[in-house]
């Protein structure tokens, strides 16, 4: 098999290539994120990190555990609970934190439980609005933290490429993609006056293929909805849905069948679609992701709408 | 299959980063050339490529074929005119190194967003189409890429499937351009023909063009070395962070950003001069026996001495300079110009302090790099200057490293981030010897006179009462023995002042030198009084941070504009109804009222003598009139 590049017949002289004391791109990339998370803490009045539990959360906290040692990370942790995801990713959380010692702050909008708003009821993007873009702003506006880590990084997706690693919102969490700060060098910006605030992308230069070979080399635990493994799914709507529990509506035609699945990427469980897998390991993970050819939103049902869709969430508030 | 991909993984691991730059102008091919990129080393998947296949029929732009471009162009606004406006990172890998590309525009008013590409890129990769050469612009993209740092350029002639393939146009190009880059110091030239969109010398060599020896572009993006130096420099690492998880650990975290540091260094810290030995290097992995540039890492030190976020730790016997004036070339970032006189910040490493440009030497124009006179620098415009500091920092002329070599000026009211600069020398001579205590000082005048000097310094609309009141204050001190005097409008517009009109930089220049002289007579000794009508906070926030903390005695002479206008002594509130004065404050031009003056008098409600008393109660409390 032969992966990562098909660049033709290549002949040059490789020993200029290894300056020995070069970091290497997985060492530099780690540098630059701890980097990051220490310029915001020393800032910063009252950071936060948004933890979401997926592979870049991991990896993300791990980054932090790193940045401050001996010290603990010295801000919370805080999950935008929809109360839609998938159990083992509560369970997985609330383990994480407890063996971290860490505070984790869990914020569910309480008007949208109300309401009884749920993707099922309501639809993916008004179930996405109130349980996740509202619920961030209550939660940031109720603590009021001045800088929040967010997981997302360039590659994701075209409108990220161009965010900046220090992304100012005003005070209605809006953001302007004309009047972003310019970042030279490593000199970040975090000044916010009353109310604004920042979200601060510590991985915006790692790729999804990083994010893996890093917790591959940290070893780093993840969810293991990440692994394959026999789950009950139904296909509706050309995605493979997950039975994560009883109030998910079956159409007639639906039973849940076991089929060997896994996610790539993870959210509310009815509108995270499962790719069948075999793959149980992370160096399977990895072989099965360089030779897939699909990118990894597609299992993201929120991306669909349209090309420029979530840049427009972006200009909401929308993480 | 899965040890071919642990073997896989190893190999990965070991690969480097390399950051470079694309830069062109408009239909240059610079959109059409990363998306052949990224579709050559493989990293457009399906669904992508499905979607991008959709686009290039709608929008027609390549009859039919994939249209390249389509998949890099970002923002939907941008996407509507066809034009990059911002800088967009792509990523992609060979089997040899991993690459960050930033993608610029190449117009003129986006020179900020080339500067912030070429700010973290390594090699900068500059368009030209092969039928028009060099041209204005890449003379200019050119210039930039130099000025921030970068020494390896390649000069790609794209679109040489439209010049015939023909050497000849692709040699009198680069004749050209290492004809003009000579200027521009020492700049590595690699230049390469190639056709973006039919894939010449891109990623595989052109059939078409034989004569060509040279390496392709990506051939030679995988082989350049850069970063060659950063590891034999002087070790400095700015601190970002005082770690202190409890009493007994007391670590200084930051990057090492250059040299090499490891336990029994001696090292230096800056600006103070405090000397100890590195005891420790801290990671979560384990102490280091030696960090390398670019690590992240926590130092212990022997001794224990007073650091914090903004110093540098550096090596005891090759440490940078420390200085508060600096020559500088400076980028403007933002729509509203910059004005020599008014107070921003500056952040340089991990120290913010308050700045001001004392001096506007000249601006350079990035086209054709002549110089001319400049009173202010707008959008896009660079300039060389000088800069005061707040306070002295750790610097190094940025051609030694760009860590201590860089900063950014950030605008104090809406902290925008407004300029970014590099520092050339200072402009003071013996930076690291201590200032010569003089033996008579501000205390010693000060004594003698029986009284702690001050400023009162006197803000408000014009026929408000300032000099009014600062007459009737003055007489009263003068009454009481103490020694004053009064800096306003007339006694400073017409003599030292009489070079400046009312622009927008004159009146903070205005506002600086009558700062500056207060600052001078606080010095020697006197309670000076200052009537200026100062509309802008910034400029009295300027005036305020010349002095020592409690010196500075703002008083808000705060009167209705109606009042004023009622009043109106000098006739000038109706001269400037009529149209006949411009800029009039209150009428044509704002006032800022105060935040927080220290001394609030109404006057529509008291008398002059009732302020007076006010006054003096307040320099009572503050024990200005009591001898020290
Ligand atoms: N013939 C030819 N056309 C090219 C080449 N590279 C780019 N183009 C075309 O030039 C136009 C502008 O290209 P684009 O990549 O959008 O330029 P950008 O503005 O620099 O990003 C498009 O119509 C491209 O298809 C090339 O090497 N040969």
């Amino acid at each position: 098999m032969q992966v990562g590049s098909n660049c033709a017949a290549i002949s040059l002289d490789w020993t200029l290539v290894s300056a020995k004391t070069a970091l290497t791109h997985l060492q530099r990339l780690e540098a630059e994120s701890i980097f990051i998370m220490r310029e915001v803490l020393a800032e910063a009045e009252n950071p936060v990190m948004l933890y979401s539990i997926g592979k870049d959360s991991s990896v993300m906290l791990h980054l932090a555990m790193k940045a401050f040692y001996p010290s603990r990370p010295p801000f919370p942790l805080l999950h935008v609970d929809t109360t839609w995801k998938f159990r083992e990713m509560i369970e997985f959380r609330d383990d994480t934190a407890r063996k971290l010692g860490l505070d984790l702050i869990v914020h569910i909008n309480q008007d949208g439980v109300a309401q009884g708003v749920g993707p099922f009821s309501h639809g993916s993007s008004v179930h996405t609005d109130v349980m996740k873009t509202q619920a961030l702003k209550q939660a940031l506006e109720r603590y009021r933290f001045d800088a929040a880590f967010g997981g997302a990084r360039r590659d994701e997706e075209k409108s990220r490429a161009k965010e900046r690693v220090f992304s100012f919102r005003d005070p209605h969490h809006r953001w302007d993609p004309k009047s972003q700060r310019p970042e030279l060098w490593h000199l970040y910006n975090g000044r916010v006056r009353k109310g604004e605030s920042i979200r601060v992308f510590p991985l915006s230069n790692w790729t999804e293929l990083d994010i893996w070979q890093y917790i591959y080399q940290e070893n780093i635990p993840i969810v293991p909805l990440y692994f394959a493994k026999e789950r009950p799914v139904v296909e509706r709507d050309g995605m493979l849905i997950m039975v994560d529990d009883e109030r998910m509506p079956l159409r007639p035609e639906e039973t849940p069948q076991m089929r060997m699945v896994r996610f790539r990427t993870l959210g509310c469980y009815p509108l995270t679609g499962a790719v069948e897998s075999s793959a149980s390991d992370l160096p399977s993970i990895i072989e099965e992701m360089l030779v897939t050819r699909t990118s990894e939103r597609q299992g993201r049902a929120i991306d669909h709408d349209s090309t420029a869709s979530m840049e427009k969430k972006k200009q909401e508030g929308y993480f | 299959m899965s040890q071919s991909i642990e073997q896989y993984l190893r190999e990965q691991a070991a690969k480097t980063t390399l950051r470079f730059l694309t830069c062109g102008s408009v239909d240059d091919g610079k959109s059409t050339l990363i998306g052949r990129l990224l579709y050559d080393s493989k990293l457009i998947f399906e669904d992508q490529l499905a979607a991008l296949e959709a686009d290039s029929r709608r929008q027609g732009t390549q009859g039919g074929e994939i249209d390249f471009a389509l998949l890099v162009d970002g923002l939907a606004a941008e996407r509507e005119q066809g034009i990059t406006i911002d800088v967009a990172y792509r990523y992609f890998a060979t089997d040899k190194r991993k690459f960050v590309v930033a993608d610029t525009p190449g117009h003129e008013q986006y020179t900020r967003n080339m500067a912030t590409g070429a700010s973290n890129a390594e090699v900068a990769v500059i368009l030209v189409d092969a039928r028009h050469g060099v041209m204005t612009q890449t003379r200019r993209h050119s210039y930039i890429v130099s000025l921030f740092g970068i020494r390896d350029v390649v000069l790609a002639v794209n679109k040489m499937d439209l010049a015939g393939y023909s050497q000849d146009t692709f040699d009198a190009i680069e004749r050209d351009y290492r004809q003009f880059a000579d200027e521009l110091g020492e700049l590595a030239i690699t230049a390469i023909p190639m056709s973006a969109l039919r894939g010449d010398n891109v990623s595989s060599a052109s059939e078409h063009m034989p004569w060509y020896q040279g390496p392709t572009l990506l051939e030679f993006l995988e082989s350049v070395q850069v970063d060659r130096v950063l590891v034999e420099r002087p070790f400095r690492m700015p601190v970002q962070w005082v770690n202190r998880p409890n009493l007994d650990f007391r670590g200084f975290s930051g990057n090492v950003a250059s040299g090499t540091v490891a336990p029994g260094d001696a090292v230096v810290v800056l600006p103070g001069g405090q000397r100890s030995r590195v005891e420790r290097v801290v990671t979560y992995d384990g102490d280091l026996a030696r960090a390398e540039p670019g690590q992240a890492i926590t130092v212990v030190l022997e001794d224990e001495i007073d650091i914090s976020r903004g110093d540098v730790l550096a090596a005891a016997a090759d440490a940078p300079q420390i200085s508060d004036q600096l020559a500088v070339h400076l980028l403007w970032m933002s729509d509203q110009p910059m004005l020599p006189g008014r107070q921003y910040y500056l952040k340089s490493g991990t120290a913010m302090v308050p700045c001001t440009v004392t001096a506007l030497k000249h601006s350079v124009n990035v086209n054709t790099m002549e110089t001319q006179p400049a009173r202010s620098l707008s959008l896009n415009e660079v300039g060389v200057a000088n800069l005061s500091l707040g306070r002295r920092i750790p610097y190094e002329p940025f051609e030694h490293g760009k860590e201590l070599g860089s900063f950014i000026l950030i605008d104090r009211q809406n902290n925008a981030t407004v300029g970014a600069g590099l520092f050339d020398f200072s402009l003071r001579r013996a930076e690291n010897i201590v200032w010569q205590a003089l033996t008579v000082g501000k205390p010693q005048r000060a004594a003698i006179k029986f009284q702690k000097p001050c400023v009162l310094w006197f803000t408000g609309l014009s026929g408000s009462g300032k000099s009014t009141i600062a007459n009737l204050l003055e007489s009263r001190l003068h009454d009481l023995n103490r020694h004053t005097y009064i800096l306003d409008g007339d006694n400073v517009r017409h003599g030292i002042n009489r070079d400046l009109g009312f622009t927008d930089a004159d009146r903070v220049e205005n506002i600086r030198r009558v700062g500056e002289i207060a600052r001078l007579m606080v010095d020697a000794g006197l309670i000076t009084l200052v009537s200026f009508i100062s509309p802008f906070r910034s400029e009295r926030r300027m005036a305020r941070e010349l002095l020592e903390e409690g010196e500075f005695i703002e008083v808000f002479v705060d009167t209705p504009l109606e009042v004023c206008e009622q009043r109106d002594p000098k006739g000038l509130y109706r001269r400037a109804r009529q149209g006949e004065i411009k800029n009039f404050t209150g009428i044509g031009s704002d006032y800022e009222p105060p935040e927080r003056a220290e001394v609030h008098l109404r006057t529509a409600e008291q008398t002059p003598e009732e302020s007076v008393e006010q006054l003096l109660a307040e320099l009572e409390r503050r024990g200005v009139l009591t001898s020290s």
